[in-house]
């Protein structure tokens, strides 16, 4: 992994990006994503969460264990505002 | 940690990182901002980062109008891009009560220099091209109303303060404010004790909590905002749109994704519980479509809530309590703290600096309420 890899695909945060924040002293997931974006898209982390988390750990020196979560908020999956206002999709 | 503060700040919200930043820039030196959890983790980072001039009473419009002096060129002074981005608020009315108020309002505001203006509804819609005109009578427009990224605007406060050499004690809660003949001396923390003579309840959500802690009443309370956010999509339109009958506010961002919520008073949760609920979602959603069709297939991705600190009229409370010597107050925002705290914060510092300041911060003193002078804002989402 270096400075140029995508860690956050949906916003297109890259390794660089984050560890330029880890190095100002925001050692959070919650943090990080405030800040960078990183995890706030589409995806709302699922995919990219678990490998922050990781890269967070490393770089801190600690366990995955030891880096709390961010809150996980619903919905659980996109859904058209249409289908939400009770619009038949098509 | 250190022992010894000459200004403690409690809350590192935007309230808070703004006094610590005036503070500091005003050459006071040993502040040190107590945060329970981390910097914008409370209602700053959950608000709808819009900010507007275009309100009913001369106090609100002043401070929007200083405050928004001040936000277009924060991005230099604080050496921190905040997104700042100017695309007006357009604000519509469904009924002949808010067309008048309009016209009341616009005066107000234009005679303070603000630049709004009336729209007929085929003029709103060449503002918003997308925008559903029906039932519409007029609108409200000011194109130096806009938003601003609140998330960053916090983390870039906090930084420039520190730079001036303000401490962040960040998982550091203030659990007692302890005093001596009604002078604060000291706040014990979860990492220990720090004397000082002067501190700042910049608590957010927590504004009465702290007054407890103190021993002090702050007439203010908090409730739950809900708010939700789209994927990103194709700007389709740019100012923020509102309406006080209808109930609602949303707006597309420059990144592309649209964020708006609306208030339930009668309904909504008094107290911490920030959780989300169907109803809301549902009910954003009809708002939504109903006024920009072409959203239907724009997807949702998140929701949460935030707190409005409310005090009895609707306006912040600043400065100290007559109470206690010492104890500062930058609380009871009742929606706008957000918009507010670039000046609100500048004359806070002014004023515990015992400095001069030109605006109105002494009609904002807690005893207003005992003396019966409120300040009722009429145009409030």
């Amino acid at each position: 992994m270096d400075d140029n890899t995508i860690i956050c695909r949906c916003e297109d945060v890259t390794w660089g990006e984050i560890r330029k924040q880890l190095d100002k002293g925001y050692t959070t997931l919650d943090e990080i994503k405030r800040i960078t974006r990183a995890g706030m898209g589409r995806c709302q982390g699922k995919t990219c969460q678990r490998i922050l988390l990781h890269a967070i750990a490393r770089y801190l020196n600690k366990k995955v264990e030891e880096i709390p979560l961010s809150t996980f908020r619903p919905p659980t999956k996109p859904i058209p505002l249409g289908t939400l206002a009770g619009e038949n999709d098509e | 940690m250190n022992k010894q503060a000459d200004i403690i700040i409690i809350g590192g919200g935007v309230q808070g990182c703004s006094i610590a930043y005036n503070l500091a820039k005003r050459g006071q030196k040993n502040i040190i901002v107590l945060e329970k959890n981390t910097c914008a983790n409370g209602s700053s980072g959950r608000c709808g980062a819009g900010f507007r001039q275009q309100f009913g009473t001369e106090m609100n419009c002043i401070l929007a109008r200083e405050s928004v002096r001040i936000l277009q060129q924060l991005s230099e002074e604080l050496d921190y891009d905040i997104e700042f981005n100017q695309k007006g608020y357009l604000i519509l009315a469904y009924t002949e009560k808010e067309l008048a108020q309009f016209k009341k309002n616009i005066q107000l505001q234009q005679s303070l220099g603000i630049a709004s203006r009336l729209l007929t509804p085929k003029e709103a819609k060449e503002i918003v091209p997308p925008l559903n005109i029906k039932d519409v009578l007029t609108a409200s427009y000011c194109c130096t109303d806009g938003n601003v990224n609140p998330l960053l605007t916090t983390f870039a406060y906090a930084e420039a303060a520190q730079r001036l050499g303000v401490k962040i004690y960040r998982f550091t809660e203030a659990q007692k404010i302890e005093s001596n003949h009604n002078q604060v001396t000291a706040v014990l923390t979860n990492r220990g004790r720090i004397l000082t003579p002067k501190v700042v309840n910049a608590a957010g959500g927590f504004a009465k909590e702290v007054g407890e802690i103190a021993g002090v009443e702050i007439p203010v309370y908090s409730q739950r905002h809900q708010i939700l956010v789209t994927e990103p999509t194709t700007i389709l339109w740019e100012s923020m749109l509102m309406s006080f009958s209808r109930n609602f506010y949303f707006q597309q961002l420059p990144h592309g994704s649209i964020v708006g919520g609306y208030g339930d008073p009668e309904n909504e949760i008094i107290g911490h519980d920030l959780g989300s609920n169907w109803e809301f979602i549902i009910s954003m959603a009809k708002k939504m479509t109903a006024l920009i069709p072409e959203v239907k297939h724009v997807r949702v991705i998140r929701q949460w809530s935030g707190s409005y600190n409310m005090s009895p009229d609707s306006q912040p409370i600043l400065g100290e309590h007559p109470q206690l010597n010492g104890y500062y107050m930058s609380v009871g925002f009742s929606g706008h703290g957000f918009m507010l705290a670039p000046i609100s914060g500048k004359m806070l510092a002014a004023n515990i600096l015992e400095e001069e300041t030109d605006l109105p911060i002494n009609k904002l003193d807690i005893g207003r309420f005992k003396r019966g002078e409120l300040i009722l804002e009429p145009s409030v989402v």
